[in-house]
């Protein structure tokens, strides 16, 4: 076995470059107390090989090699698994760079880097995820190529590499989509997410703060028909009863009890369809008020959707709204009593004021409500940045900080309805959305999170009352980030919330098409075929026909004949000669078109149309410095045109 | 003879064999005139190791993205293994029609190494990564136009050495897959017999009249050095060997254009390829000192000359002087 060939300076950087890409997305979700330790690695390594440091003696090595396992076991606690195994691949990694100095360890570095890139697409496998990771495969291929042959420029690798990766298209797709999917995993439990954000089943001021400045997408909603205006669009998530004097809750036997409160739709109803990203949590959301249930989950009584099971995965479902409803216009005493429960000893001087409205209006909930309102409306303002509050949090906002968000709002507005002796609760969900009206589909995010309450008045049933219109009707027109003014994110600048939300429809697609691409919709890839339900040796056969035909392209690329030098007169000759040899009269290195002549009269019985053929491109190729291109034209018709008769075997073989 | 060259030979015997047998099977090619131009008929591919441990690792990375069950991750193993499947017709791009249009090489002595140019057309598209080797000896080169390619091969004994099997391969793009392809070009570069290493120096006809009549040519006592077999008795400094162990011998400065004449005949004593290597040597070291020569090679006779051409002619008839002396 031959030694392997030491590596090139500019070898050794694009394989370091491999490695990096590789381990980057990792270094990102890991741990400090591993992901420091790998760049620290990695960097050392790369500043001692260009001080032109000698091979690492193994006493460095070794203890680095069992320093890792410790750190993760001591982290995870075990090495197995997804997000240990993942930690230990990167750690690896980084130390098989460290005695990287020939061509089989850089290949094998490499090989690794495939398999460190392709597991970060477990923790998170968005588009721009996957799309980068594309881009770090075209460095992949690249060290791959310049470990074939040393040079000193970049530029040609990358392309090649870029080349092949975009030549990969046709049939890693093919393969990708005709490719069986597994029925069951064959061993963990894929359903480990890591929990995303989210509404939550419990709300005390400050919580939905994270949600705000979260631009992921939080479902995206398909109308049937015309959808009702921006400002109308309230999606309702869970419906939060208890109050504790920090934290709204919802008593977890609620859920259970769907009584089915009564629902009177006044005006039309609305089908849409939502598509909801995997949130961990069980929660569906629908346009207030929904008035159904889809398959696999319940409509509490406070007609908030709660699905069987978590939602680890995009979800599809149809829903039925109606905007204009009455809601359990007889209310139960039940919820009348969980309506008005309010915690004992906290807030007095919000209990006072409810109770002078009280008095004051003599009962006549509407003008509570308005006093309130009015109260928000005078003296609030909106902002992201609230200040915290203490223990009073109620009375704190209402008498001192006078600043917050939609959860403040609805918080106090509602403890105020309490203690005025209004049923009241609050309801958490998302208001708006953006309309992307290339896709014709409307894309909500965490940052649309919304918080308002609801009260129930006689003879009306629930009512949507939402105190942060109140404060900042922007709020409810343009959404939470726009509404924040200078305190939201940089990243939530108007102009850049416009093109995200116009190139959602790219994750929109990326979704559809490729994440949520199940055994289900393969089974259902060959219907145009006649094929209802795809088995897998039909899947086996459809990848190989796909396949055969894809490679047969390929093939023909890489035998076809290289494009002759000269123009397109000196490609009409070749035609020509071509025709001569078949004829019989083969033309020899040495010939010219005059020696050729020669051999046409000797050889041929009718010589005189190829013999004007030579005189013609003798006169093109030598009479003039640049023949017209009609004459080329001319002549390669006439060449085109030329009948000669097929030359015996035996004749051919004598010429 | 011991057990690797018994090997060697057997194996050689065997390959033999197999050409004369089975050249379909085999498509050990006999030499054959140039252009030769690969084509897919000729072409072979197979994947290397590191193409094998690639994909036994594709199908972990598979495996792991179906269990997790996560489309993205299958995309990109996908993605990757079909750059890595499609880098073999790269492979066979890379030495499909490319021609080699001619050999040459500088004629050289036995025990030194022979450079062999090895002419490529390429044929419109640019050659990467191509290997050529022929028995031990390999090189490695890039064709980005028609143009050559060198390669050492050592020359063991006088005659004509054919270069034989030339392997020519490469791994481009990714060293996934090795093509390779086999060119036995009709093709014989001449080796001169070996130079002996220290040669006595050039006989000379009449060397005795000539000390005589050249006076004024500086033609003097030049140096004293060992004696060596063949030196003529006369030159013998026997004086000053009475002083010293060893014989010593008179060396005298050679006059310009005086004829020597260069007898196979005349070194008896001495076996037939030690001849012909002190006859070489004394070929080149008369050329080196421009001493017009004649070659007197059994029935070969060669009249004095001097320059490439003459020494050229001279070395040849040594180089292909039969084997056995008479």
């Amino acid at each position: 076995m031959k030694s392997s060939p030491p590596l090139t300076e500019l070898q050794f950087r694009l394989t370091a470059a491999a490695v990096f890409v590789a381990v980057l997305p990792h270094l990102l979700r890991l741990p400090w107390l591993i992901a420091a330790p790998v760049l620290v690695l990695l960097a050392l390594r790369w500043l001692q090989r260009r001080h032109g440091g000698a091979h690492l003696p193994a006493w460095i090595k070794l203890p680095l090699v069992l320093l890792f396992p410790v750190l993760i076991v001591f982290h995870y606690g075990n090495l197995f698994g997804r997000e240990p195994g993942s930690a230990l691949a990167c750690a690896m990694l980084a130390l098989k760079l460290m005695e990287t100095e020939t061509r089989r360890d850089a290949r094998a570095a490499i090989c690794f880097s495939a398999f460190v890139l392709m597991s970060a697409l477990l923790f998170d496998d968005g588009l721009w995820i996957t799309a980068s990771l594309c881009v770090a495969l075209v460095i992949l291929l690249a060290a791959l190529r310049a470990l074939e042959s040393p040079r000193t420029t970049l530029l040609p690798d990358l392309r090649s590499g870029a080349y092949a990766l975009a030549g990969a298209l046709p049939l890693g797709l093919c393969v990708f989509v005709f490719f069986p999917r597994l029925g069951s995993p064959l061993w963990g439990t894929p359903n480990d997410t890591t929990a995303r954000t989210g509404l939550g089943d419990r709300m005390a001021p400050g919580t939905m703060q994270d949600l705000l400045i979260d631009d992921s997408p939080a479902f995206r909603v398909v109308f049937d028909g015309t959808p009702p205006p921006r400002n109308e669009l309230y999606w309702r998530g869970p419906v939060l009863w208890q109050f504790d004097g920090s934290a709204w809750t919802r008593p977890e036997w609620l859920a259970a009890a769907h009584d089915g409160s009564e629902v009177r739709v006044r005006g039309p109803r609305i089908g849409y369809e939502v598509t909801l990203e995997p949130s961990a949590r069980q929660w569906l959301l629908a346009l207030d008020v929904p008035l159904l249930a889809p398959a696999g989950a319940v409509r509490g009584a406070d007609m908030s959707l709660v699905s069987s099971a978590r939602i680890d995965e995009p979800t599809r479902y149809r829903m039925v709204s109606a905007p204009d409803y009455e809601l359990e216009p007889v209310l139960s005493p039940l919820h009348r009593r969980l309506a008005l429960q309010l915690p004992p000893g906290y807030d007095p001087q919000a209990r006072a004021l409810a109770q002078r409205w009280h008095d004051e209006f003599k009962g006549n909930a509407n003008l509570v409500i308005r006093a309130a309102l009015d109260l928000f409306h005078n003296e609030f303002s909106y902002t992201l940045n609230a200040p915290l509050l203490g223990r009073d949090a109620v009375d704190d906002f209402l008498f001192d900080t006078k600043r917050g968000f939609c959860e403040h709002f609805a918080s106090a507005f509602t403890f105020l309805m309490r203690a005025a002796g209004i049923p009241a609760r609050v309801v958490t969900g998302y208001q708006g959305g953006y309309f992307n009206r290339l896709g014709d589909y409307w894309v909500v995010r965490q940052s649309d999170a919304h918080a308002w309450s609801e009260v129930w008045l006689a003879g009306r049933g629930w009512v949507r009352v939402d105190p942060t219109a109140a404060v900042s009707p922007q709020r409810v027109q343009i959404g939470a980030g726009a509404a924040a003014g200078a305190s939201a994110p940089w990243y939530q600048a108007d102009w850049l919330m416009e093109w995200r939300n116009r190139l959602d429809l790219v994750n929109r697609f990326w979704n559809d098409a490729i994440v949520q691409f199940n055994a289900l919709r393969q089974q259902s890839l060959l219907t145009p075929f006649g094929v209802s339900k795809a088995d897998y040796p039909q899947l086996m056969l459809a990848m190989l026909a796909a396949g055969t035909l894809l490679l047969g392209l390929l093939a023909w690329w890489a035998m076809r004949a290289p494009r002759p030098d000269g123009d397109a007169l000196d490609a009409a000759f070749a035609k020509f000669c071509r025709k001569l040899a078949h004829a019989g009269v083969v033309r020899a290195p040495a010939d010219g078109p005059m020696t050729l002549a020669r051999h046409t009269a000797a050889r041929l019985p009718a010589p005189q149309a190829a013999q004007r053929l030579l005189a013609d491109y003798v006169s093109l190729r030598y009479a003039c410095a640049l023949p017209a291109p009609e004459r080329i034209q001319t002549f390669t018709r006439a060449v085109a045109a030329l009948r000669l008769p097929a030359a015996t075997r035996t004749a051919r073989q004598s010429s | 003879m011991n057990a690797s060259a018994a090997t060697a030979s057997l194996k050689t015997r065997l390959f033999e064999y197999a050409e004369r047998r089975l050249p379909a099977l085999t498509r050990l090619k006999r030499s054959e005139p140039m252009p030769i131009r690969l084509d897919r008929h000729r072409i072979y591919v197979l994947p290397t190791r590191f193409g094998l441990m690639l994909s036994a690792l594709l199908l972990v990375m598979l495996l792991g993205a179906l269990n997790y069950n996560n489309n993205p991750a299958l995309l990109l193993t996908c993605l990757l293994a079909a750059a890595a499947y499609q880098s073999v017709f790269a492979a066979f791009a890379t030495l499909n029609r490319l021609e080699v249009t001619a050999l040459r090489a500088e004629p050289g002595h036995a025990g030194g190494d022979l450079e062999f140019y090895i002419h490529f057309h390429i044929a419109a598209r640019p050659r990467h990564s191509l290997r050529l080797r022929a028995g031990d000896a390999e090189i490695a080169f890039d064709l980005e136009a028609d143009g050559c390619a060198r390669l050492s091969i050592p020359a063991l004994q006088r005659g004509w050495l054919r270069p034989g099997r030339l392997r020519l391969s490469s791994e481009y793009p990714f060293g996934l897959f090795e093509v390779w392809s086999w060119i036995n070009p009709e093709f014989a570069a001449l080796v001169y017999p070996r130079l002996e290493a220290a040669p006595p120096p050039l006989p000379r006809r009449g060397a005795q009249t000539q000390r005589e009549t050249d006076r004024s040519g500086g033609d003097e006592l030049a140096a004293l050095r060992t004696y060596q077999t063949g030196d003529p008795p006369r030159n013998i400094a026997w004086k000053a060997s009475a002083r010293r162990d060893e014989l010593l011998v008179k060396e005298f400065e050679t006059p310009r254009g005086h004829e020597v004449v260069l007898d196979y005949a005349a070194l008896r004593g001495l076996a037939h390829e030690d001849r012909l290597s002190r006859l070489a040597a004394w070929v080149c070291l008369a050329e080196f000192q421009c001493a017009p020569y004649a070659l007197s090679l059994r029935e070969t006779r060669i009249d004095a000359g001097l320059g490439a051409p003459h020494r050229h002619a001279c070395l040849r008839a040594l180089a292909l002087a039969p084997v056995a002396a008479p």
